[in-house]
């Protein structure tokens, strides 16, 4: 049976490119990067080198570059660090309403033990809106999180705008950048935010692997605490293999970056037009345009039918999909992202993504427009919704 | 080509040896888990051993299927299992009765959301880990449920309320096994749960306590969690209660009352908001009831009276009594010997030998 991936947003193998470049750091150049002999010192060399090329790419200095263990670890270090950081002066947060559960939950967590957080709405395609953040804004906000792609829908904010707005009001600006990284153009400068989350798997790279920009004149308080590693930000003994593999996997993924776009956008247009000639009543969830949508990411609900039993039925097919976020214990989760742009629950219970990337071809889009209208067909036949209205 | 099935798999030993054992007869077979509640929601301990709807039983289930190359999937069914079951429950207990979870369940989420699913992948069958066996009648081609062959662990008292529909798709594979011999075939197939727990009691109160639940529960209703009497059968007040849905019929603790001999709760009168206790243990002994709600399975609604074996709760040994049908779907229930702790809300369960006529919710108790 033929095996098609589309849940690249989710997680991505690891580019062959990718793993060459990480294959000397696992074998003979072993070291850590802390110690003063030969071995330490080609670690530290990889180390540095890895962490010059991610500034290169997003337009950051190197000294302002910091190695996680992910995205999660990022957008907690960004959260957390600030907010403790300003706790004496400041107590309240926002973030937007349809944020990644790594920031949604470490709000949360904030929340509860006294810091007051607001949780900005979407309009009906997932932008955050200006003037509700104008309005939420105030001397006492510490920090303003808000992704620059959603992960379920592939919305594009205006980060320069929000982050523009949180500034004026002296609060400190971090996005989530783990859907956009190696996929849109990332300055950090043009962006303007003092924090931005990418991570290693989702670009092609190894898992475990992430890091946190933190611009040269913010201060955070560190969440964890030993060596002297990550300038103290960050302390335990650097991942060099990872690192060096992150090093790679966005320099890579940003030489790709324009062709692949282009590619995939292609592909996206094929796959959309596709599906609504062939199967009815079927809506996109997010922009249409592939400029303000990450193309690779194309989010479907399917009227009439619970999205679980598509993907349990594309499954049987080989055909990889997900409904909302995987990062619930393998349960498929309601969406709280298409919740908050007012999708009617019986559509928003019938979604789901398909996510695109650098190995998925004309022929895996093909496949699963093949596969897809005999499923439908079969599942709406089964629902007593459909059969009340047709 | 082989017959494919669904296997309802909870993370114990029972379901995922008979997950195994059907892969082992040939069939193809689909292994799905039903996420239910979250402690966050419910209370309790995320970090507590073990039990079904931890995220340690989805692990170990992971592991028994990538062991014998089974598919596997997790089901989301919290927001269903909240409307649906819990609802109930707290619903129930608040106006004073009993409720049985398991038996809701069963009928009114999980057979239906499996059989959605098994349409879904397009399989012929479900399967589940119970102790106990679907036959089908020659003559009349009903389907009912059977005990399962080990006395000691027979589960068909919670599946009186499967519809025709249901039971003429369901396996059980372990209906003619025994415990022990799950365990040991478990060990030998080399499953991760082998050795586990038992789980026991109601799966969403994690802590057995179910008082604690329904105080912290955030959609209890307030009726029930009123205040009120309590009072001794001549009707004088010997105590005072923090609301009827803490009770049950029977219960002989957490009265909070001095006295010299124990009193038991004989009744709930939820309209006046009273608990009535008894210290005399035989003033709970009742010999007619009346069931609603009912379920028939070897026969169809019987319009004349009949008689049966009746187990009125899981651990009660059945009752020989005599069933008249009433009017509006009801049924009266005498006993040939009176029964004790008869309580609204509870299954009373037709037997004729090891089968099930059928089954109904107790209504109420006749003195």
């Amino acid at each position: 049976m033929r095996q098609v991936y589309l849940d690249n947003n989710s997680t991505t193998p690891v580019d062959e490119r990718v793993l060459q470049a990480m294959l000397p750091y696992l074998k003979e150049h072993f070291g850590n990067a802390s110690s003063v002999h030969t071995f330490g010192r080609e670690a530290k060399t990889a180390l540095e080198k890895s962490r010059e090329k991610v500034a290169a790419v997003i337009g950051a200095d190197p000294s302002e570059i910091y190695f996680t263990s992910g995205g999660t670890e990022s957008d907690n270090i960004a959260l957390m660090g600030t907010v403790w950081y300003q706790e004496k002066k400041k107590n309240h947060i926002i973030i937007s309403s349809i944020e990644h559960h790594a920031i949604l939950e470490a709000a949360k967590f904030l929340e509860k033990r006294g810091f007051a957080v607001d949780y900005l709405p979407v309009d009906k395609e997932g932008f955050v809106s200006p003037d509700i953040l104008r309005q939420k804004v105030t001397d006492k906000t510490s920090i303003v999180s808000i992704m620059h792609a959603n992960n379920e829908v592939g919305t594009i904010q205006d980060i320069a705008a929000l982050s523009e707005i949180a500034h004026r009001a002296g609060a400190a600006f971090h996005t989530d950048a783990v859907q956009t990284a190696g996929k849109v153009k990332i300055d950090v400068k043009a962006l303007g935010v003092d924090l931005l989350s990418m991570s290693g798997h989702k670009i092609f790279g190894p898992k475990g692997t992430g890091v946190i920009f933190i611009k040269r004149a913010h201060k955070i308080t560190p969440l964890s605490h030993g060596g002297h590693h990550e300038k103290k930000r960050r302390a335990g003994t650097e991942n060099v293999p990872g690192i060096v593999g992150f090093g790679a996997a966005l320099e890579l993924a940003d030489s790709l970056r324009e062709s692949e776009h282009h590619r995939l956008a292609q592909l996206a247009d094929h796959f959309i037009d596709e599906i609504q000639k062939r199967i009815p009543r079927v809506y996109l969830n997010g922009p249409r345009d592939n400029e303000r949508r990450v193309p690779s990411t194309v989010n479907l609900s399917f009227e009439y039918i619970e999205g679980e039993s598509i993907i349990l039925s594309l499954d049987m097919k080989g055909v990889a999909v997900a409904s909302g976020s995987a990062c619930t214990s393998g349960s498929l989760e309601p969406s709280h992202v298409l919740t908050a742009m007012s999708v009617p629950v019986e559509l928003a219970q019938g979604s789901i993504r398909f996510s695109m990337g650098r190995f998925t071809s004309r022929e895996d889009i093909d496949y699963t427009l093949d596969c897809l209208p005999e499923i439908i067909e079969r599942l709406r036949a089964m629902s007593p919704l459909y059969q009340k209205t047709s | 080509m082989a017959k494919r099935v669904l296997v309802a798999v909870s993370g114990g030993v029972d379901s995922s040896t008979a997950l195994v054992g059907l892969k082992k007869q040939g069939y193809d077979v689909i292994a799905a888990h039903m996420k239910l509640w979250d402690y966050e929601d419910v209370g309790g301990d995320n970090f507590q051993d073990g039990r079904c709807c931890s995220l340690e039983s989805v692990n170990d289930l992971h592991q028994i299927c990538h062991q014998y190359e089974i598919p596997f999937y997790v089901l989301n069914c919290i927001e269903k299992f909240k409307s649906t079951v819990i609802d109930y429950f707290v619903a129930e207990y608040a106006s004073g009765r009993t409720p049985n979870p398991c038996v809701f369940c069963n009928a009114e989420l999980k057979w239906k959301e499996f059989i959605n699913k098994a349409d879904a992948l397009e399989c012929d069958y479900i399967a589940t880990g119970h102790y106990a066996r679907v036959a089908q009648d020659k003559n009349t081609h009903r389907y009912y449920i059977r005990k399962g062959v080990d006395a000691s662990r027979d589960q068909s008292y919670f599946l009186w309320r499967l519809p025709q529909e249901y039971l003429s798709r369901t396996l059980f594979p372990l209906g003619e096994q025994s415990k022990l011999q799950v365990r040991k075939m478990a060990s030998e197939w080399g499953l991760k749960t082998a050795e586990k727990k038992e789980s026991r009691d109601i799966c969403f109160v994690a802590d057995h306590d179910y008082r604690r639940f329904l105080s912290e529960w955030k959609n209890s209703p307030r009726q029930g969690f009123l205040p009120g009497e309590i009072v001794a059968e001549d009707g004088h007040v010997v105590g005072e209660h923090k609301g009827i849905a803490f009770f049950t019929i029977g219960q002989r603790k957490g009265m909070g009352i001095a006295h010299d001999r124990p009193y038991y709760v004989k009744e709930i009168d939820r309209n006046a908001n009273r608990v009535v206790v008894t210290d005399n243990k035989d003033a709970l002994l009742t010999d007619k009831f009346i069931v609603d709600n009912v379920n028939w399975q070897a026969v169809e609604w019987p319009s004349a009276p009949f008689r049966a074996e009746v187990k009125v709760r899981y651990l009660h040994t059945p009752a020989p009594a005599e069933i008249k049908p009433l009017e509006n779907s009801h049924y009266e229930i005498s006993l040939d010997t009176p029964q004790r702790a008869i309580t609204p809300g509870q299954a009373a369960v037709f037997y004729n030998d090891d089968y099930i006529l059928g089954g109904g919710f107790i209504d109420s108790a006749k003195k």
